[in-house]
């Protein structure tokens, strides 16, 4: 168990300070990389996907140098990734580790899937309210009240 | 309801809207009152709907409201590319009140959102049309005497008529029972279906349109359009399923009356138009007197 945890850090090394979001889907790596708009940022941003995991059978993990994301951050990408699990590092040393919540609301990051909702045709933020049924979590539009459901939200 | 928007009939608490139909009486009684006189109207029709629109003119006009506005996208700034917002804060400038019809989902809630005076949805896409929803429970209420306890039929399109689910979804909040007489593609969805299971209401399911008739308090007739049918076949088997004729209303309750959004097409024969059991013109001249309550409320003089 320890060996497999240092072969992890092996292949996506270390950082001294910063933030790591571990156990993401392997496969929504890139999509929490967008929705936390790691594209955009100048600090160094180690990404892994399709590491072993124990728990997961594959996950994917992010690294963020001299980053430290406010919750309502981090949270957004409870919609890809709601088994995260966030490591605040500091001086090599884990200082706070949580999973990340599903936030009640969210805004700008997904598109509505209504193709006649305003959003779609004027410039406007898009809003929901975050629900969850039988089938996990989906989207209710505050403007046209449709849902989104986890299979067709497009991120912006 | 001073100052505030209408956006969906929920915006509305029960009270309100109960209220609102009490003064839609008031002014049914005496409809020319000049209690809004100084007050601007503006009426801003991004999709044509003259008869919306001219009810909400002649409501505000019999209060003695000014009203601006245009009625087609062809007389407005959208021509030259002005976004629904900036319409929206400039028409603020001059009015008191916002009435606006607009194509997409949602528009309504967004222009009352950013606007500074208050906004009434007249129709936002497929999506809400309270003011229909209010006109329609009030001539139930003016029919039947009561809201409580009826036996309401929904027949024709129900998949896709927002005035149904609006109406259903308010006849929930009066212990209803629903009789829904539509083509299987057609059925009301279940999202509306859901509001009726969870105040544990009844509903019945029909296909054949004579089902849902002799129990009937309130048949709601609405048109089915083409356009809803993939297959073209489809269409022409059910569109002559639901067309109400005179004949038909012989064994009716003595209360039943027929209601219809309009426009029409062929779904209720014109020899219907004649029985006292009709009601679809006098059910479109009520919309005068609840936008009247409406326009009066919010603006604070009732």
């Amino acid at each position: 168990m320890e060996y497999s945890n240092q072969r992890k850090e092996l292949k996506v090394s270390a950082i001294e300070n910063g933030t790591v979001i571990d156990h993401i889907p392997a496969n929504s790596v890139f999509r929490a990389t967008r929705i936390l708009r790691l594209d955009k940022m100048e600090n160094q941003v180690l990404v892994g996907t399709y590491l072993d995991s124990k728990k997961y059978g594959k996950k994917g993990i992010i690294k963020v140098s001299n980053t430290f994301f406010k919750d309502d951050e981090i949270n957004k990408i409870a919609l890809v990734a709601p088994s995260a699990t966030l490591i605040v590092i500091r001086d090599f040393k884990v200082v706070e580790k949580k999973q990340v919540e599903i936030p009640k609301k969210i805004e700008k990051i997904v598109k509505c899937v209504n193709p006649n909702c305003i959003t779609n045709h004027e410039n406007i933020p898009t809003k929901f309210d975050v629900m969850k049924n039988e089938n996990g979590i989906y989207l209710t539009c505050l403007y046209c009240d449709k849902n989104t459901s986890k299979e067709n939200m497009v991120f912006l | 309801m001073k100052n505030r928007s209408l956006l969906s009939i929920n915006d509305f608490s029960l009270d309100e809207q109960l209220k609102i139909l009490t003064l839609a009486a008031e002014f049914e009684k005496n409809p020319t009152q000049k209690i809004l006189e100084g007050f601007v109207v503006a009426t801003l029709f991004f999709e044509p709907s003259t008869r919306t629109k001219l009810s909400f003119e002649n409501a505000a006009s019999r209060l003695g409201a000014k009203v601006i506005g245009f009625s087609s996208l062809a007389t407005s700034s959208v021509t030259k590319g002005e976004s629904l917002k900036d319409t929206i804060l400039t028409v603020s400038n001059y009015a008191d009140i916002i009435v606006i019809r607009h194509p997409n989902d949602g528009s309504a809630r967004f222009a009352a959102e950013i606007s500074p005076i208050p906004v009434i949805n007249a129709g936002d896409g497929a999506n809400q049309h309270p003011t229909q929803t209010l006109l329609d429970m009030y001539s139930i209420l003016k029919t039947q005497g009561r809201l409580d306890n009826l036996n309401i039929t929904f027949v024709g399109d129900l998949k896709y008529g927002r005035t149904v689910h609006s109406l259903t979804i308010a006849l929930t909040q009066f212990n209803t029972t629903f009789h829904l007489v539509s083509p299987v593609e057609l059925k009301l969805p279940s999202y509306v279906k859901r509001h009726i299971k969870e105040k544990q209401l009844s509903y019945f399911q029909y296909t054949d349109l004579l089902d849902g008739i002799p129990q009937a308090d309130i048949i709601y007739m609405t048109r089915i359009q083409r356009e809803r049918f993939s297959d073209p076949i489809e269409y022409e088997k059910v569109k002559n399923a639901y067309n109400l004729n005179n004949s038909m209303l012989i064994n009716t309750k003595e209360n039943m009356r027929i209601l219809h959004p309009l426009p029409r097409v062929n779904e209720i024969a014109l020899d219907v138009d004649n029985n006292p059991k009709a009601y679809y013109f006098q059910q479109a001249l009520n919309g005068v007197f609840v936008r009247q309550a409406l326009l009066a409320a919010i603006l604070g003089v009732k």
